[in-house]
């Protein structure tokens, strides 16, 4: 398949553009942070969003969403880095509609996706437990109690855990840390007794929650997927998580980048365009070629999601590890050539600089990648 | 070195050694952890706790707040190997430095060489003792690399100068007792040839502040503004119009302590403390094999750069070093504790994402981690550095 949008992506690209631009440029961030907002993003423009089929572009047509692929769902990522959006799309839309697309049955699909597609349902998934991203390490224990499950445990980085309607929580029913046999995805209303959720913000203003589930009862048809045997369905879901994010980074790399290029052709020092010195120009040239780069792999990989999502994993660790190094090369240089002025708060350049590090730990930073190619090339 | 004097310098290291046991806290035997820790000096001065008093009083009264000054300013009096034995006892003990200064690490080398004696009698002491704070009014909007195009002006009047204009990113301008200032008093001159160096007041009438908020949600610097500021002649340090050669003295002895910057070779390995979120296999090495592999290299070039700055003092000591050396140790000090900060924050992984929590002290990583993005700025950015090295030490044709 060529790797250039077709002329419905464009379209689509163009949309998602004309709205994010319009409604949410960087401003709507540094507004919801320094107003304190209660939630931390705008569900004004978040039912913006369903109306325009955003919100289920994943969801199958029958179950009222647009039916469209991952590449899509890039296209939409990818605007959104542009402008730091906080949204409930990669949670909800990206994440939280596939584990449902590829793990609910028939009742769970119908209870569920027709309500995110509609923008009133807000789903997240619950996987990271220590510091790092480590999804087999997964340890909070359901136990069989009855007619269903106990969980007990604690999660962390839950994105959008504050506000989710509905948790998707990775836990151990059998084996231990570590292991890929025994683990289980269960749905989980965030209001039942025991679950205990803490809002975190975040260093880039967008908000996740750290979540404790104390003997949380859950019936036996909240089990999504199979018993003991998620780890196939998480690794999908997971991947399309993470060509989603590499997705953000492109957009946020790229936005960074035409910034700082029109700083180098604006601020004058030595009485010349500081785009003048060859020390500079050759730092910007190869940061195109880095995000060049890098866009086509995430764009390879997001095509090989919609291919086949359970062969996509090293197409996918190549842009999640690729978007993590150009994005933080990016934010930096950004930072760096806009001298005394990218340290200021009152300049956009700080706020791409933290919402690169929240996406490059998402989903597994830059090393956790590379050592899974490096694995899966078997070395 | 002689017998007597290697034996001499064994004993000041062993008095040393027995009086910074019994004189430093243990409060004290650790890095600052946030900049509210750390003891600035100055007349609205506050002390955060009773051990960084005491070990502030202690280290003063012996001249060891700037150890190699002459004993007539205040200072130590020490050779500069006694000094060098003083800086490695405090290190292996962790002790960190009792007073932080504009004034220790950059006034006061400028006006050693080039102050008159009045002066240096009337600075130097209240330096040494913390009881004047300093700025550097260096940088304007339109002066930052370019720092020599600056245009503050300062017009004869009489005795005194008047000076108008505007400075930019004054580091604690606001917190400032006194200011050393580039000022232009030739306009019709070359840029580099009309530039006087002069010391003031901050509570002279006509300077005001405005803070600047920086990434890290904190504001350690400032806007300055001068409306008709009038200042004594005699402020003036060096000669009139030669001002510039006072402020790139100033900038290497600010370009080594940036340089040094960070907390070098003490405290945990940033390896062990990369453990306690990432973990470790059956052998006890770093459960993730590219971050470890990032972390020894990053401690190569620590341990190597701590060679390269221990033999840099020593070079200038002997009159051997460049004296654009400090460039050098700038750019690459600078550069090495941005990657420090870089790993503490994948190391840190989700934890050092948080921002606004008790558990995170109100995001003590990420914010730590936002301004060592500055380092390479301040002081002159690494590109800067580069082009004085190629310049100054490479000699390369039009650099
Ligand atoms: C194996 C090989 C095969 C070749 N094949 C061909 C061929 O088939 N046809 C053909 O026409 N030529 C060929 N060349 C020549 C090649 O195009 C030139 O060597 C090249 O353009 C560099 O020119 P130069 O050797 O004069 O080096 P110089 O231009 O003298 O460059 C010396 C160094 O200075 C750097 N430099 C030069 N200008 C700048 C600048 N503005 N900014 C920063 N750095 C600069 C260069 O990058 C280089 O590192 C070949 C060269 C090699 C090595
Ligand atoms: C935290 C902080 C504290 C500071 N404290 C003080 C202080 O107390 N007192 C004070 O006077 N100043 C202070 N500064 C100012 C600092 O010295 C300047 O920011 C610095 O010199 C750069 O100037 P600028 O910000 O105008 O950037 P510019 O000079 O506009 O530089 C923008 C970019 O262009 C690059 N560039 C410029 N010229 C060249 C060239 N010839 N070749 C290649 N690249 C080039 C720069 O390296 C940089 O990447 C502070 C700055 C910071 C960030």
């Amino acid at each position: 398949m060529a790797l250039v949008l077709t002329e419905e992506q464009s379209m689509l690209r163009d949309s998602a553009r004309g709205l994010i631009s319009d409604k949410a440029p960087v401003s709507h961030l540094r507004h919801l942070r320094d107003s304190k907002d209660r939630i931390g993003f705008s569900k004004e423009l978040w039912h913006a969003f369903a109306e325009m089929g955003f919100a289920g572009l994943l969801v199958p047509e029958e179950f009222g969403g647009s039916g469209l692929g991952y590449v899509e769902a890039g296209v939409v990522m990818e605007e959104i880095g542009r402008t730091l959006m906080p949204s409930p799309f990669l949670a909800t839309s990206v994440v939280a509609a596939s584990a449902l697309n590829h793990g609910g049955n028939a009742a769970q699909k119908s209870e569920y996706l027709p309500k995110i597609a509609s923008g009133s349902l807000l789903a997240t998934l619950a996987i990271d437990e220590g510091a790092k991203h480590r999804p087999l390490q997964t340890s909070l224990q359901a136990v069989r109690a009855g007619n269903g499950f106990k969980l007990s445990g604690a999660k962390a980085l839950v994105v959008d855990g504050h506000v989710a309607d509905l948790l998707i929580v990775a836990a151990r029913t059998a084996g231990s840390a570590g292991e890929r046999e025994g683990l289980t995805l269960f749905l989980v209303d965030p209001k039942t007794k025991g679950v205990a959720i803490e809002r975190t913000i975040m260093v880039d203003a967008h908000n996740a929650a750290r979540i404790e589930f104390a003997n949380v009862e859950v019936t036996a048809d909240s089990v999504l997927g199979e018993v003991d045997q998620a780890a196939f369905l998480l690794d999908g879901v997971l991947d399309i998580g993470r060509g989603a994010v590499a997705a953000e980074m492109v957009g946020l790399s790229e936005e960074v980048f035409n910034r700082t290029v029109e700083y180098l052709k604006s601020r004058k020092q030595f009485g010349k365009l500081i785009g003048e010195f060859q020390a500079l120009q050759h730092r910007a040239a190869e940061l195109y070629v880095d995000i060049e780069i890098t866009r086509a792999a995430t764009m390879k990989a997001l095509q090989a999601l919609d291919a086949d999502v359970a062969k996509a994993a090293a197409a996918v660790a190549v842009a999640k590890a690729r978007a993590g190094t150009t994005a933080t090369r990016a934010v930096q240089e950004g930072v760096q050539m806009h001298g005394g002025m990218g340290m200021t708060d009152q300049f956009d350049i700080g706020f791409f600089m933290k919402r690169a590090r929240v996406c490059e730990e998402l989903f597994g930073d830059a090393n956790y990648h590379t050592e899974q190619l490096a694995r899966a090339r078997g070395y | 070195m002689s017998d007597t004097e290697t034996a001499e310098l064994e004993t000041f290291r062993n008095e040393t050694r027995a009086w910074l046991e019994a004189n430093c806290p243990p409060e004290m035997r650790k890095p600052a952890t946030s900049d509210a820790d750390v003891f600035w000096g100055g007349r609205n001065a506050k002390f955060s706790s009773e051990p960084q008093r005491v070990w502030f009083e202690r280290m003063r009264d012996k001249g060891w707040t700037v150890p190699d000054w002459p004993k007539e300013y205040g200072g130590g009096g020490l050779s500069a190997a006694e000094h060098k034995v003083l800086r490695a006892e405090m290190a292996r003990i962790g002790a960190r430095p009792p007073l932080s200064s504009f004034g220790i690490w950059m006034l006061g080398p400028a006006l050693l060489k080039y102050g008159n004696d009045a002066q240096k009698k009337e600075h130097l002491p209240k330096i040494a003792a913390g009881e004047i704070r300093w700025c550097q009014g260096y940088s304007e909007p339109n002066a930052g690399s370019d720092l020599a195009s600056l245009q503050t002006r300062a017009e004869s009047d009489g005795d005194d100068f008047i000076i108008n204009g505007q400075k930019i990113w004054t580091s604690y301008a606001n917190y400032a007792d006194w200011i050393f200032c580039l000022v232009r008093t030739d306009s019709a001159a070359k840029k580099h040839d009309g530039i006087s160096f002069i010391l003031f007041d901050m509570t002279s009438k006509g300077v005001s502040t405005k803070p600047i908020l920086l990434i890290s949600g904190y504001s350690p610097f400032c806007e300055t503004f001068f409306d008709n500021v009038r200042v004594p002649k005699s402020h003036v340090v060096g000669t009139v119009n030669r001002g510039w050669d006072v402020a790139k003295y100033l900038l290497q002895h600010e370009r080594a302590m940036i340089s040094g910057m960070g907390e070098r070779g003490v405290g945990r390995p940033l390896g062990q403390i990369a453990a306690d979120t990432v973990g470790t296999d059956g052998q006890g090495r770093l459960d993730d094999v590219m971050l470890r592999g990032e972390i020894a290299r990053f401690d190569v070039d620590e341990a190597a750069l701590a060679a390269c700055a221990e033999r840099a003092v020593d070079l200038a000591k002997a009159g051997q070093a460049h004296p654009a050396f400090s460039s050098a140790m700038k750019y690459y000090g600078t550069e090495l504790n941005k990657r420090r900060h870089e790993i503490l924050m994948s190391a840190g992984g989700v934890d050092a994402l948080e921002w606004e929590s008790e558990r995170s002290g109100q995001g003590a990583k990420p914010r730590a981690w936002l301004r060592t993005k500055a380092n390479s700025i301040e002081g002159g950015t690494s590109e800067v550095m580069l082009g004085i090295v190629a310049k100054r030490i490479l000699d390369l044709p039009g650099a």
